[in-house]
This record gives structure tokens, C-alpha cells and sequence, in this order.
């Protein structure tokens, strides 16, 4: 197996040699082609298709919020080489396990568009999972699903199984004992995790330099004894490269890595009431939207003549009608029972939920 | 004197115990430049400086920890855990050290630390954000659980809390934050924190209650007042250690009772309360206690949150019940 990238040489590396890999510069260059995916042009069209669906799903969304139509929504737009690009580098079969953010990662992994709208929404057939989805719906509490990839991963190396459990979280995340704990469970059991932190610079409103005096976050990889990097978060191929070598490392029985993604979320942290200029400023933001992971994708796919003008906008009318189709979907979704939910509290559901459920049913009779 | 809604308030008793303390610091996630995600530390940063109001990285356990070393070291931690549904991420510092090092240390140490978390449903939250917790810190002994339902008790309440020696649990219902105002006095006041208020008076029946479900249970008690029932409607404010006196008294007066809690049935402040009535009240009681609560599920997916909830119509259903025993 040839790696482009050497893990093992990471778990030792000073934390000050620790740097964001780029792949693509922010004109769209290639920097170094020793450094290149092993994507071909078909393949890079098909992810920056991915990309720009993210990046519409974000503006609808945010749209269909304000209309009332979807509930909870945490903007993703600035991340996409983040999330898209690290999602395409994994197979199906391997476990994903998000965080709140990491709705498009989910989808593209095989959650139906209309049952992550009505997870936002609040229905508890948005998480009635197939038995084929190797995932969790999105973790709400920061830092859990960390310690959770490290099962994952155990379980399916004792099961034999050529996957990796990956998994998110956040700048502020690597804060929680949690994060510690996932990493260092994993690398205590070799066990193949992929961790990844999005760094974005902010946990809400706390800048990336409150969390720690540590320079990097990829460096907390080293006293767990695992492969830790950075990438550069605005560079999909970038991220595709280190997620795909990550994984090729990890499914040869490597034990686990952790990616830290240098990236910046657009908008702001959720639609509940954050106002991001509280935090930071309209400068630093203008900064950041001038490294747009889309439009240095698209500037390569340019130059190579593999995108069109023409192209984009039959993408965005097809995924404007895709998500039209999954709102139709979800706004006929049955209205929920709480002699439902009563029903699935236990698998043996005991005598005195049974006398609950009787009331609820013969409430909702009415 | 002025009309404010309850986060105001809230924002009020923190700032006047920070100017009147220096040793007393609040901190948490987001609650310096932010002001919090609800804004209950809007403009104290400024104000009072980071010295005494900052940012912790994003931790709750670390949160619990860091109140534990300065109370030690003898300051007054005031943290905030963002939504009390991640209280289990600190559940530990909260129930195994903070609440016990009284007792550990045979009396020689003390903490007075006031936990202030947002809770309560309604508000169309994602999971893990609305739960009804404090079941779990009332059944931990030595922790005070108060939890207000209005603008002046907020205050009040904040500010006897922040100078209690003892810890306590101060849980602020988001769907009283901002809906309504009420009269609160400029500067500090305090409001006790061992004493159950009547916030009606009724003589046909009990409504016991606390936080949100103290308006739900005045709305159930003004429709039931156009009917001839007059009840008289309790407000815990503190639900560990229970203020038994003004319980009892209440039972005894009109030896009807409805407990009302929006947290489910299993092992909640309803069956504390019920436990006590039975205990030291039974023979005033002309009918059987009426309990009011959430069906025992986790908290549901929140489109579903208003059919789960307690509400004004099964307060009311509950009394007649009682009252027509
Ligand atoms: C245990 C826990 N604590 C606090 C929160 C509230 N909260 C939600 S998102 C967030 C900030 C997370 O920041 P980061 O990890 O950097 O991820 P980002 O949102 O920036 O993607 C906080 C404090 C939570 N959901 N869970
Ligand atoms: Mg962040």
C-alpha cells in the first residue's frame, strides 16, 4: 500500500512542523502534484456538484426557517470542503457519526433529504433510521459522538469489518473531556476512527483561542500517541487527499487519526438568535468568503474547461426541485402520538407506561 | 421601580451582586462579549470587567471543576451551564463534589456556588435543551433547587442564592424569560429561599406547582373561578428542600390538592410534595391527591412538544376531578 501521506511519521512530529496541507491554492493552482487525489476530472466535477448542492441546501434552508416551514438549522455554508469533501472520500459502509452541523455530510451518506428536514423540524420520523445507514442522526451534545467512534471503531475491527468509524465535532469541542477520551480510547485499541475537527475559528461566540493555549489542535493527537494534521479547510481537495489517505491508513488495521480542517462558517451559528457581529468583525469576514472552498474548485474545474456557467445552473435548478420534493415529503408526515413515543421508551414496555398509553390513545381518538 | 421582563431581572441580580462582591465571578460559555445565548449577561462584561465575568472553553465538567477550585480558594462562582439538559456533563462536579464537600469535609469547608441553567419546554429547542431536570439535583442532598416564575422572585431569588453558603441549583424556565414584565425594585432585594409563596388564594382547592406551570395553573384557576371553584394556586419556588409549612397549611385550608409539574410523573418534585401531604397532612385530605405531569418519555421531537406538555385544560380536568370527588 502507498501512502502519499506518512501517518506514522505524525505521531511523533513536533507540534511546531505542524502545518495546513493545501493541494489547490486560492487561485484555483495546483501546488505540488505530488500532493494531487487520486480523482479523476469526472470525479472532481462530481464533488464540486456536491459542494454546490450543500451551498444551496444552506440558502433554502435558512429560507425555509425563517418561513417556519424547517425548525433547527446550523449553517454550513464556508464549510463545504469541510464537510463535502471529507464525506466523499468515505464508503457507505463506513459509520458516521455527525454533530449538529453535519446534516449534508448525513444525507450524502444515505439519510433521505425529507428526514433530515424533519429531524430539523422536530418529528421523530426524521430519526427512524434503514437498517442500511451506518450513522447516528446529528449529536447534539458536544463531544459525545467522540467517544462514541471510538465503540464504533472497536466494533467493527473485533467484527473484521474494512471500515472506519468517522466523526465530527468542533473547535470548541476539543475542549470536552469527550474528545480527549474518544482519541485516546481509540489509539489505545488501534481501533480505525477517523476524527475530525472543524475548526472555524469560533464555538458560538468564544474564539478558537479561548479553548486552549495549544497552537494547533491537530498537535492533541500526539499525547494520545495517534497521526494528528491539519488541512487547509477551504481546499476540498485538500481534504479529500488526508480523509482518503486517512482512511486507507486506518482500514489497514493503523489504528485511528485525527484531522483538524482550518475553516470558517459563513453565516451564523444557528437560527436561533445568533447575531455573529456580537463576536467578529465584517473585515474578518470579508477575509474568509475570499477563500471560498466553492469558487476554488469551480476556478480549477474553469480553467480545465469542465464547468460551465451552464452547468451550474442546471445543477441549482435540480437541486432547488430536489429539495421542493423532499419539503412536499416531510410536510405530509403523519402528525406524531405520544401513545407512540409511550410505546418506545422500553422494548418491554412495562404496566405502568401501558395505563399512560391508554389515556394518550383515547385522547387522540377524540 | 420599573416594569422588566425576568432575563432583565436576572441580568439586574448579577450585576448588583457583582458590584457589591468582588469575589463573585461569573463565567461559563458565551456569557462574556455575548452576554449569553439568551443574553442574561448582556453588557456585564463591559461593565464589571473580565476579571470577574469571562469565557470558559466550551466544557461543562471543566465549568463544574473551576467553580469547585475557586469557592476553595474563596470566591463566590456564579457559572452558567448553557441549557440544563447538559447538566450530565456535569453531573459529577454538581452531585459528587460540589454538593457534598460540606458534608466530606465534616463541615470545614463550604460552597457557595450558584448554578444558573435555562430549561423548560415550549420554545422549540433541539433535543437535550427543554428537559425538566431538577427530579435528579433534588434528589441530591445538600443542593438547594430554586426555580422562579417571575421577574421579582428571579431576582430576589438570584440574589439570596448568590449569597448562600450552601450550593444552589438556579433553573430560569425559557418561556418565562421574555413573555411577560412585572414590577421589580431597582437595587438588591432578596427573596427567601426556604419559603413556598401563594400567588392566589382559593379555598375549594390546592394548585401546588412551580416555574412555567405556576401561569398555566393561575390561567386553570381564573376559568375555574367563572365555575364557583376557587383555587388557590402555590408556587414552590424553592423544590429542594420543600417549604412544608406553607404546603401543609394550604392543604389544610382547603383539603383539596392538584400537584402540577411539567417534568414527567416518575420520581419528580409532584411525588415528593404528594409524599409529604400523605405523610403529615392525610387527615385534613377529602379527596384522593391529583397529580398533573408529563407522561414518562424522554422529552419529545418538539413538533410534538405541545401535545406532550402539561397544559391549563388538564390542570382544569384534574381540579374538577378532585374537587367533584
Ligand atoms: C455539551 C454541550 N455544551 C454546550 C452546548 C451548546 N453549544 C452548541 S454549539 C456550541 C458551540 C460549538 O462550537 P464548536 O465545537 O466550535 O462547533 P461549531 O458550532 O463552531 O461547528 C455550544 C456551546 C451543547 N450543544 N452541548
Ligand atoms: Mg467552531
Amino acid at each position: 500500500m502507498t501512502q502519499k501521506i506518512d501517518f506514522d511519521a505524525l505521531k511523533t512530529i513536533s507540534p511546531s512542523e505542524i502545518k495546513p496541507l493545501q493541494v489547490l491554492d486560492e487561485n484555483g493552482n495546483v501546488i505540488d502534484p505530488d500532493f494531487f487525489p487520486d480523482l479523476s476530472d469526472e470525479k472532481i466535477v462530481e464533488l464540486f456538484k456536491k459542494m454546490l448542492w450543500s451551498r444551496v441546501l444552506d440558502e433554502r434552508s435558512t429560507k425555509l426557517n425563517r418561513q417556519g416551514r424547517l425548525g433547527f438549522f446550523a449553517p454550513t455554508a464556508g464549510e463545504e470542503a469541510s464537510q463535502i469533501a471529507s464525506e466523499f472520500a468515505m464508503e457507505k459502509s463506513d459509520f458516521l457519526l455527525p454533530a449538529y452541523r453535519d446534516v449534508p455530510q448525513l444525507v450524502m451518506h444515505g439519510l433521505p433529504l425529507e428526514k433530515a428536514f424533519l429531524w430539523s423540524r422536530g418529528h421523530v420520523l426524521g430519526n427512524e433510521y434503514a437498517d442500511d445507514l451506518a450513522a447516528l442522526p446529528p449529536q447534539i451534545i458536544i463531544g459525545a459522538q467522540y467517544v462514541q467512534a471510538a465503540g464504533v471503531a472497536l466494533g467493527l475491527k473485533k467484527k473484521g469489518a474494512k471500515n472506519v468509524a468517522y466523526t465530527y465535532t468542533g473547535d470548541g469541542g476539543t475542549s470536552q473531556g469527550d474528545f480527549y477520551e474518544g482519541i485516546n480510547f481509540a489509539g489505545a485499541y488501534q481501533a480505525p476512527a477517523i476524527f475530525v475537527v472543524q475548526n472555524n475559528g469560533y464555538a458560538i461566540s468564544v474564539p478558537r483561542a479561548v479553548q486552549t493555549v495549544a497552537p494547533t489542535l491537530a498537535q492533541k493527537g500526539l499525547a494520545a500517541g495517534i497521526p494528528g494534521l491539519q488541512v487547509d479547510g477551504m481546499d476540498a481537495l485538500a481534504v479529500y487527499l488526508v480523509m482518503s489517505e486517512a482512511r486507507k491508513y486506518s482500514v489497514a488495521g493503523n489504528g485511528p487519526v485525527l484531522i483538524e480542517t482550518l475553516t470558517y462558517r459563513f453565516g451564523p451559528h444557528t437560527l436561533s438568535g445568533d447575531d455573529p457581529h456580537r463576536y467578529r468583525t465584517a473585515e474578518e469576514e470579508d477575509e474568509w468568503r475570499k477563500k471560498d472552498p466553492l469558487v476554488r474548485v469551480r476556478t480549477y474545474l474553469d480553467k480545465k474547461g469542465l464547468w460551465s456557467a451552464e452547468q451550474e445552473e442546471a445543477v441549482v435548478a435540480e437541486v432547488n426541485e430536489e429539495i421542493n420534493e423532499a419539503m412536499k415529503k416531510t410536510e405530509q408526515a403523519p402528525k406524531q402520538k405520544v401513545s407512540e413515543y409511550l410505546q418506545n421508551v422500553f422494548v418491554e414496555t412495562p404496566p405502568t407506561l401501558e395505563e399512560q398509553i391508554a389515556k394518550f390513545a383515547a385522547k387522540e381518538e377524540e | 421601580m420599573a416594569k422588566t421582563t425576568m432575563i432583565k431581572a436576572i441580568t439586574q441580580a448579577l450585576e448588583e451582586e457583582l458590584k457589591r462582591d468582588k469575589n463573585v465571578l461569573v463565567f461559563g460559555e458565551d456569557v462574556g462579549r455575548n452576554g449569553g445565548v439568551f443574553r442574561a449577561t448582556d453588557g456585564l462584561q463591559d461593565k464589571i470587567g473580565k476579571d470577574q465575568v469571562f469565557d470558559t472553553p466550551l466544557a461543562e465538567s471543566g465549568i463544574g471543576g473551576l467553580a469547585v477550585g475557586l469557592a476553595l480558594t474563596g470566591f463566590r462562582p456564579v457559572p452558567e451551564i448553557q441549557f440544563f439538559g447538559f447538566v450530565f456533563e456535569v453531573m459529577d462536579e454538581i452531585a459528587a463534589q460540589i454538593a457534598r464537600t460540606h458534608f466530606r469535609l465534616g463541615g470545614t469547608r463550604k460552597m457557595p456556588v450558584t448554578i444558573r441553567a435555562p430549561f423548560g419546554g415550549g420554545v422549540h429547542t433541539p433535543e437535550l435543551h427543554s428537559d425538566s431536570l431538577e427530579g435528579l439535583m433534588a434528589q441530591t442532598p445538600g443542593l438547594k433547587v430554586v426555580i422562579p416564575s417571575d421577574p421579582y422572585d428571579a431576582k430576589g431569588l438570584l440574589i439570596s442564592a448568590i449569597r448562600s453558603d450552601d450550593p444552589v441549583v438556579f433553573l430560569e424556565h425559557m418561556k418565562l424569560y421574555r413573555s411577560f414584565k412585572q414590577e421589580v425594585p431597582d437595587g438588591a432585594y432578596t427573596v427567601a429561599l426556604d419559603k413556598a409563596a401563594i400567588k392566589r388564594e382559593g379555598k375549594d382547592v390546592s394548585i401546588i406547582t412551580y416555574g412555567y406551570m405556576v401561569h398555566e395553573s393561575l390561567r386553570a384557576a381564573e376559568d375555574l373561578a367563572k365555575e364557583g371553584i376557587e383555587a388557590e394556586v402555590v408556587d414552590l419556588r424553592t423544590v429542594s428542600p420543600l417549604d412544608e409549612e406553607t404546603i401543609l397549611k394550604s392543604v389544610k385550608r382547603t383539603g383539596k390538592v392538584v400537584l402540577v409539574q411539567e417534568a414527567q410523573r416518575q420520581a419528580g418534585i409532584n411525588a415528593q410534595v404528594a409524599a409529604l401531604i400523605a405523610e403529615k397532612g392525610i387527615l385534613s385530605l377529602e379527596a384522593p391527591i391529583g397529580r398533573v405531569d408529563a407522561p414518562d418519555t424522554p422529552y419529545p421531537f418538539s413538533d410534538a412538544e405541545q401535545i406532550w406538555l402539561p397544559n391549563k385544560a388538564d390542570i382544569i380536568e384534574k381540579v374538577k376531578e378532585t374537587v367533584n370527588f
